[in-house]
């Protein structure tokens, strides 16, 4: 009887205001869209909301990390000794290819020490793991496990073993969303590696395609080629690969030719990735050991 | 009586954080667009059965949780979930007595609406996405609904002391 009489009151003293309060509800979620989009006032509420909603994300992302977990302790004594000769025929492999490097390193810092150039930067790199949540419905993205807390910031590159991933968009304390190359809004000063010609990549929204919309009819492009961050554009360090060319078409009655290619990045397929943090080096060591 | 009040409460939001989970589930590539908006549907329901304890301004909380799980623009699912809970609680009376065809086509027409405010907000923002990401949540939200309202009819009468 008592809470049937209460809820009567609510209803008397609540409903008639119904419209209004849609009207004072909707009109702070307007402002504060017109806030997020335009100004970063709001990062502090934004973090302060994320680190509650972080255990929702841990439990998310329970199951899947337990399977994995169970997968690897799990996995066969045989299995293992497979995979561990093979990572060391890898790692033999990888370590011959990093002594010609260092030589070249060497001989790249000597060169500029020459030419007087002081464009040296030296990336400092982490790993990542990728928590298996998906985000926003609207974008190419993925949530990782690495906040502020590790140094995360935002506009940060991505990069996994076989080159470039996206960018860090939004930090919380604990983990941060960062949006894929892939997704149809993001675009990344690129060159191609055989001759430095600079262009654009753009995303298409699938996971297998970039689009290069800003190479003339009669650039210098072919099938094969390799794209390499240029720098430019100051998020991502020069130098990584995005991706392969792999198809020029030229249409002669229009100013662009129609060329695409294939992120070297294997963006719907990564547990792990590598955030970069770029540090401008003052002292470049001469001879790196 | 205040704790009469949360015991009844309790269910209704370990519905709405399992919605909220349910939104932030990982899902492959493929099926990702026709994830269903199950926070929509969640608040649907209850604004509907509790128009006095869920409406506008538990929409709006949820809401802004549900901008910052998903990395959106702070505000855009607050405000479309504001719409819904108006829709909901205004028209609770008609929505209960409706059978279930009835108001799985009503649910159909709010997810639509819902959808449309997101892409206006998308579209003001300069947000670009394809057009399954809009269409693939109404669908598959409107299929699952009449399982839903069995499963949140269980919860309401289980709650009930």
């Amino acid at each position: 009887m008592l809470t049937a009489r209460t809820e009567n009151q609510h209803r008397s003293q609540k409903t008639p205001a119904l419209g209004l309060r849609l009207l004072l509800f909707a009109g702070l979620s307007i402002l504060i869209l017109v806030i997020d989009h335009r100004e970063n006032y709001l990062d502090a509420v934004h973090r302060a909301i994320d680190v509650t909603i972080h255990p929702l994300r841990v439990i998310v992302d329970a199951p899947v990390a337990m399977w994995h977990w169970l997968g690897e302790t799990s996995a066969g004594r045989n299995e293992l000794r497979l995979e561990n000769s093979r990572l060391k025929a890898e790692r033999l492999l990888t370590h011959a290819r990093l002594q010609r490097y260092s030589a070249l390193e060497a001989e790249n810092t000597r060169l500029r020490a020459m030419l007087e150039a002081r464009t040296r930067v030296r990336d400092e790199v982490r790993v990542a793991g990728i928590m298996s949540v998906s985000a926003n419905p609207f974008r190419h993205d993925l949530v990782i496990d690495k906040g502020l807390n590790d140094g995360v910031y935002d506009g940060q590159a991505m990069i996994d073993a076989d080159g470039v991933v996206g960018q860090v968009i939004e930090t919380g304390l604990f983990s941060a969303q960062a949006v894929l190359i892939s997704d149809p809004d993001h675009a990344l000063p690129v060159e191609i590696n055989r001759n430095g010609l600079r262009t654009i990549a753009v995303g298409t929204g699938e996971f297998d395609r970039l689009d290069l919309p800003f190479l003339p009819n009669n650039a210098d492009v072919r099938q094969g080629d390799l794209l390499v961050t240029s720098g430019l554009g100051g998020a991502f360090p020069a130098g990584y690969p995005v991706a392969i060319i792999d198809n020029v078409t030229r249409i002669p009655q229009e100013p662009f030719a129609a060329v695409s290619a294939k992120p070297a990045a294997k963006l719907n397929q990564v547990r792990e990735i590598m955030l970069i943090w770029s540090i401008a080096d003052e002292d470049v060591p001469e001879t790196p050991e | 009586m205040t704790q009469d009040r949360a015991s009844r409460r309790l269910p209704v939001v370990a519905c709405i954080i399992a919605a909220l989970m349910l939104a932030i589930a990982p899902m492959p590539d493929w099926a990702s667009p026709f994830r269903p908006d199950w926070v929509a549907l969640t608040l649907i329901y209850w604004a509907m059965i509790l128009p006095r304890t869920y409406s506008v301004g538990t929409a709006w909380i949820v809401g802004i949780l549900l901008d910052v799980a998903q990395g959106s623009l702070l505000g855009q699912h607050a405000v479309a979930l504001c719409f819904v809970a108006y829709i909901a609680v205004k028209f609770h009376l008609q929505f209960r007595v409706f059978p279930v065809s009835q108001m799985t086509a009503t649910v159909f027409a709010i997810l639509a609406f819902y959808q449309f405010i997101l892409f206006w907000v998308n579209g003001v923002a300069g947000v670009n996405a394809p057009a399954v990401a809009y269409w693939g949540p109404v669908i598959t939200g409107t299929l699952i609904w009449p399982l839903l309202t069995l499963f949140f009819g269980s919860v309401r009468y289980r709650a009930r002391p």
